[in-house]
């Protein structure tokens, strides 16, 4: 099908009318991902649903697992054997997953987690929009880490979103968390599913030390990347939650402890430029700029554009990398602003993250919302105006 | 042009289904991009449905409707709770079946009697209101020119398996006729 209007998405591929959750499996499917298994959980429901369906067509596996332990553990094995591999869940099924993700940060294993927030905590608000798992996304597993997390506010962005979170994590052989939220994973509009090739995917790197050689799992490369093989194929390896040698066998030796850990952490940190994805609307000359992520910079984008309308200089910042923040953007974007405020579903996370990096934190304000409706961009106009002094 | 429309009944009658199949028309057959969402949880299981769509010839941004344009209502609970968001200048559509009106200045109301022509239609016991979303958008095509009878002819065939094609046509064309003669206006 070819789109005929202006504003539909427009290039080649086939046009669709989605909701978020469909689009994450699409994306999935598009970016080689051929292992889902997951405990549905509303509002990410429609992911296992429509994956149910796609996988088996692409000779891919789909399984519904008895909880969300045994789901994103068996992600990691399946991931380890060579499948790129995915789970989706919301707030509660993450909070089970969070001894898995760290075991998954330790062996440096690949994949995808989706989760679509509700409102929380505990089950909270099965179908109502939130934003409050961005510091669970951050710190929920225990012990120092780093972490990568995605988000997208449009479908079409959220195509791409996926794919780079696949990229990512074959690129570092990390997890990687994409965050969206009730509205954006239950919304429909429209998509272009690009054709094959449109994209690069990453693949997954592979040893090239032959059978029967002694290979080092855990030995990185000069760029920092770690070759796999496949675990039960050419090379016998371990893999373990402990600290680990390069054959990944336990060790507390306290150098190679202060290595890996180290490691870990700088595999993504120190890479900050290449993983920070944002959009950016009048950065150049707002006044007053806005710092927004998902389903709430809908609301940013729409209350920008009605503004600018009447001829207020406001910015937008949209992130679409959340972890690892990226604050030297921000703190530079934000320089010549009057006021910065942060739009978000939740009691204010990232706000916190934004006064760390901006040169001066007492201008930067939160507008919230966390009533399990979505913020509307007249909620964001009536805190500016608080703020400029002008009244409601 | 934007329009937002605000499609509410009860939980059964397919009023979600009906907002879904307009927007695929107006994306697929108009060229016009369409957001939609709807209420989950446990209202709309059995108790009151909704479902939001906003149609526009430029981007979307806010996918929620505050205030609609049009407003469709097919219970006395939708009416009691919506038709008090309805903009100014804006209409009000409504089964005399289902909703008993109360006095709105500041909007148009429409009664169209969807449920006495969907249940002539289908016969039988008298009882059936299957189609009865699909006559909605029916008359809808000819009372709000945003997505045109042709365009939902096509996405009700895209939408529906074959089994349910026939019945679904029917009640979208039985839906069109309709509001050339059986439309009343306040």
């Amino acid at each position: 099908m070819t789109p005929t209007g202006t504003v539909t998405p427009t290039g080649t591929g086939t046009l669709h009318f989605l909701q978020g959750n469909e689009v994450c499996a699409e994306a999935a499917v598009y970016a080689g991902m051929r292992f889902y298994a997951g405990y549905p959980i509303t509002p990410s429901t429609e992911i296992a649903e429509r994956l149910a369906w796609r996988l088996p067509q692409v000779g891919g596996t789909c399984i519904q697992m008895e909880d969300e332990i045994g789901s994103l553990c068996s992600v990691i094995g399946a991931s380890l054997t060579g499948l790129k591999g995915m789970t989706a869940t919301s707030g509660p099924g993450y909070s089970l997953m969070q001894e898995a993700v760290g075991y998954a940060i330790m062996a440096e294993v690949p994949l995808v987690i989706v989760d679509v927030q509700r409102g929380g905590p505990s089950t909270g608000l099965p179908t109502h929009a939130s934003q409050g798992d961005v510091m669970q996304v951050r710190w929920g597993t225990h012990g120092d880490h780093a972490i990568v997390c995605l988000s997208a506010s449009t479908h079409q962005d959220l195509f791409e979103i996926m794919i780079r979170a696949f990229n990512v994590s074959e690129t570092f052989r990390t997890p990687v968390v994409v965050l969206i939220d009730e509205i954006v994973g239950h919304m429909r509009e429209p998509v272009r599913i690009p054709d094959a090739g449109e994209f690069e995917l990453t693949e997954r790197l592979l040893t090239s030390v032959p059978r029967d050689v002694d290979y080092h799992p855990y030995f990185p490369r000069e760029d920092g990347r770690l070759p796999m093989s496949h675990f039960g194929g050419e090379h016998r390896y371990n893999v373990t939650g402990l600290y680990h040698d390069m054959w990944g066998f336990p060790s507390d030796d306290p150098r190679v402890t202060n290595d890996l850990i180290h490691h870990l952490m700088n595999k993504l940190e120190n890479r900050k430029r290449d993983l920070t994805f944002t959009k950016e609307w009048y950065t150049d000359d707002a006044e007053i700029m806005l710092i927004s992520y998902g389903a709430s910079a809908r609301s940013a984008r729409h209350i920008m554009e009605d503004r600018r309308a009447v001829g207020m200089r406001m910015g937008l910042i949209e992130l679409q990398t959340l972890w690892p923040f990226p604050g030297e953007l921000v703190r530079e974007r934000c320089r010549q602003a009057n006021y910065v405020v942060v739009v978000e579903m939740n009691m204010g996370q990232i706000v916190h993250e934004v006064k760390t990096a901006v040169d001066r934190p007492e201008r930067v304000f939160l507008a919230n919302r966390v009533d399990g409706e979505m913020i509307t961009p007249v909620d964001i106009k009536h805190l500016v105006r608080v703020i400029q002094g002008k009244g409601i | 042009m934007i329009q937002r429309f605000l499609f509410s009944g009860t939980g059964g009658q397919g009023v979600i289904t009906a907002a879904l199949v307009f927007a695929e028309a107006a994306v697929f057959g108009e060229g016009l991009n369409a957001v939609q969402t709807q209420v989950y949880g446990p209202e709309a299981r059995g108790g009151s449905a909704r479902s939001d769509v906003i149609i526009a010839d430029r981007e979307i941004w806010f996918p929620k409707v505050l205030q609609p344009n049009v407003l469709i209502c097919l219970s006395q609970l939708a009416y009691d709770r919506f038709s008090p968001l309805v903009r100014p200048g804006g209409v009000t559509i409504t089964d005399p079946f289902y909703v008993t009106r109360w006095q709105h200045a500041t909007s148009r109301a429409l009664e169209i009697p969807l449920h006495e022509t969907i249940v002539a239609l289908n016969g039988g016991d008298g009882l059936s209101i299957q189609g009865i979303n699909m006559c909605l958008l029916g008359a809808l095509s000819r009372l709000i020119p945003v997505v045109s009878p042709e365009s939902l002819h096509n996405a009700v065939e895209r939408r529906f398996p074959a089994r349910h094609r026939e019945r679904n046509l029917q009640a979208l064309e039985a839906g069109t006729t309709l509001v050339r003669e059986r439309v009343t206006t306040f």
